[in-house]
């Protein structure tokens, strides 16, 4: 047998466990996608859409709802009094119009769909009115991929997968052998210790591989992501998150027998990550003071890596203190983990 | 004979408030070739004794040589050498059978196929088949595949058949002796006295941490003086306050004592003991409720050397 084959066979049963367990496969590659289509339609950032506008049913209704109807971007209709006002109550239309010599504009002035209404009908009536702009302009819409808020969500949703692959797929994985008792069987061979470690960590990588294509796939193809930077930088860095995670993995996974126990190390290390490190929303919205902390988080570390890179372009070098403060996590957390490990 | 496992004054306190002194003293001589059985109750040590030999538990204390090297030293050669059955492991429940036995081929430099190993524990049906679907049966007879895959000289199984059905015993039994026609030395662990007397050449007695009896099943059933238990118990209560000595003084008895509602007697020629039991029964006016005779068990031997059962548990 070849010196190779036992890293082999461990890899090849990391792999199997894997990729045979539906549910698994669903949380690692499903889930991330069904959230960046979740939130990225949730917070679109859609065009203003029509008005909509109540016009008081009195002498002269006809007239400035065909005026209005003529001009783009309204829907008018004509109510009562009694209907128009549960209309505005109710939020169905932004603005009440009163025709007459002297037009009534009813809106609420606290509510920015009211004051903008009551721009624009009112611009599109004195238009009608025979208005002339003194000033000429023109109008440049900018909807720039890069700048919306799931150029944003992907990078951070493909840290917080890496990071949560990482704790379940070492951490939680290696107490459930231990739960089994598989560590100690398996500790009762020959088997080489750094075999068995490299299979995981490579287990690990095979899995964020595949994973950074995806997600990145996705964004490409499904919200026109556009990459400012090198994607083979971004996954160079998210392999080396996934190397990194997995010391914190280990490190959950040094002692206990009891899954129960991890999972709870693991939420005790990954939540708290998930909020301040930047995830869903910038990290630099967190008070000053804390800021030093968060960012020598290792998630905030290669989150913020990864939009550097894929939303400003930036290049590995310009990425070094990050690149740094992964390493660092990495290194004390394998050689902390080395020392307490237990394999029964 | 040359001897594969050498225990002296072997020692294991687990620390912890307060610490449990599991191994207290233990020697054991295993002669190669042969199948050694550890016969106790639970709690008694066995596991504790047999992961020391393992090289999975550091003892506290005693000498432990193995196929005449020392975990301390010789840790890398003797796990090529060694083959493990621990008390419970479950195996990865997605794997295959034999995707299972290739890996733990891989570990070892030398041994038998995957493929051979699960034609010498008769899972060659199973062979494509997932771990999660086996009987807990064909799961024990894949731990012992996994334990020979290495070509071991010498094989250690924890428990092999505890929670079995009987016919998976049975089964895991002929695994044993057909292992054992191959030359190999085994060790196991048991609490169920019918396997020790039915696999083992030698036996080992290990109570609260120490070897109590040690011998062929034979010897130490011999050591009770007689082959044979006679047990019966009078009709009514008030005739049965027969004094123990009484009854030992009976023709071929050998020991008496008491056993619930009646007696248990050792005896060597049943056919002189017996008609001086109902000999006494009609003195004393007494009926029997029951009598039979039986030939003694290693169960007899175990309640004779401690006064619990096996399974007193
Ligand atoms: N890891 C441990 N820590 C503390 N006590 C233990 C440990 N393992 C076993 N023991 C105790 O040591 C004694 C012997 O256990 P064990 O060797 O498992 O016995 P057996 O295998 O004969 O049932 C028992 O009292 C058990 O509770
Ligand atoms: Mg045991």
């Amino acid at each position: 047998m070849s010196e190779s084959s036992g890293f082999v066979e461990l890899y090849k049963m990391r792999m199997r466990e894997f990729l045979r367990e539906p549910a698994v496969l669903f949380w690692v590659f499903g889930f991330p996608i069904l959230l960046a289509v979740g939130l990225g339609a949730a917070f679109r950032e859609k065009p203003v859409e029509s008005t909509a506008v109540a016009i008081l049913d009195v002498a002269g209704s006809d007239e400035l709802a065909a005026e209005l109807s003529a001009a783009e971007g309204f829907r008018v209709q004509e109510l009562a009094e009694d209907d128009a006002a549960r209309a505005l109550r109710m939020g169905r239309v932004a603005l009440v119009v009163r025709p007459g010599a002297e037009l009534e504009y009813r809106f609420d002035a606290t509510n920015p769909e009211g004051v903008l209404a009551r721009a624009r009908v009112d611009d599109a009536l004195q238009r009608a009115a025979g208005r002339a702009d003194p000033r000429a302009h023109r109008e440049t819409l900018v909807t720039e991929p890069g700048s919306r808020y799931v150029d944003f969500l992907i990078p951070g949703l493909l840290g917080m997968n890496i990071l949560s692959g990482a704790m379940y797929g070492v951490g939680f994985a290696l107490v459930e052998m231990r739960s089994r008792r598989l560590l100690k069987r398996l500790a009762a061979t020959p088997m080489k210790r750094s075999h068995f470690l490299g299979a995981t960590i490579a287990a690990r990588m095979s899995v964020v591989f595949v994973e950074v294509g995806l997600m990145l796939g996705f964004g490409w193809l499904a919200f026109g992501m556009v990459f400012h930077g090198s994607v083979l930088t971004a996954l160079l860095l998210c392999l080396l998150g996934a190397a990194s995670f997995s010391g914190l993995g280990l490190l959950v996974a040094t002692r206990t027998k009891k899954v129960e126990v991890v999972s709870g190390l693991i939420n005790l290390v990954s939540l708290p990550m998930f909020v301040v490190s930047g995830v869903f929303f910038s990290s630099e919205r967190f008070p000053e003071v804390i800021q030093p902390l968060v960012g020598a988080l290792p998630l905030t570390a290669l989150i913020d890596a990864l939009r550097a890179v894929l939303l400003e372009g930036a290049d590995l070098a310009s990425q070094l203190p990050r690149v740094l403060i992964l390493l660092a996590w990495g290194g004390i957390s394998f050689v902390l983990a080395l020392r307490l490990f237990r394999w029964s | 004979m040359a001897s594969a496992i050498r225990v002296r004054e072997l020692r294991m306190t687990y620390p912890g408030r307060p610490p449990v002194e599991a191994v207290r003293g233990l020697d054991l001589d295993v002669a190669a070739g042969s199948c050694f059985g550890l016969l106790g109750p639970n709690g008694a040590g066995k596991t504790t004794t047999i992961e020391i030999l393992e090289g999975l538990l550091e003892p506290t204390a005693g000498d432990v040589e193995v196929l005449g090297m020392r975990w301390d030293r010789d840790a890398r050669r003797l796990r090529e050498r060694i083959g493990v059955t621990l008390q419970e492991t479950k195996f990865t429940d997605k794997l295959s059978v034999r995707e299972t036995l290739e890996l733990f081929r891989s570990f070892f430099a030398q041994g038998v196929s995957a493929q051979d190993a699960i034609g010498l524990v008769g899972l060659g049906e199973k062979s494509a088949s997932h771990v999660v679907t086996l009987s807990g049966g064909q799961r024990q007879r894949l731990a012992v595949a996994c334990a020979l895959v290495g070509g071991p000289e010498l094989l250690f199984l924890d428990e092999p058949t505890t929670g079995l059905d009987p016919q998976s015993r049975r089964q895991l039994w002929d695994v044993v002796r057909s292992l054992r026609e191959r030359g190999k030395t085994i060790l196991l662990t048991t609490h169920y006295m019918d396997e020790a007397e039915k696999l083992c050449d030698a036996i080992a007695i290990v109570d609260h941490g120490r070897v109590i009896a040690q011998g062929t099943p034979t010897e130490l059933i011999r050591s009770l003086g007689g082959d044979h238990v006679v047990e019966f118990a009078f009709g009514d209560g008030a005739a049965s306050e027969e004094s123990l000595a009484t009854l030992r003084a009976l023709p071929a008895v050998r020991s008496a004592r008491a056993d619930g509602d009646g007696y248990q007697l050792t005896v060597a020629e049943p056919h002189v003991a017996l008609p001086a039991v109902l000999e006494l029964a009609k003195a004393r006016g007494a009926t029997l409720s029951r009598l039979s005779t039986r030939h003694a068990s290693l169960e007899d031997v175990f309640v004779a050397l401690t006064g619990r059962h096996l399974r007193d548990e």
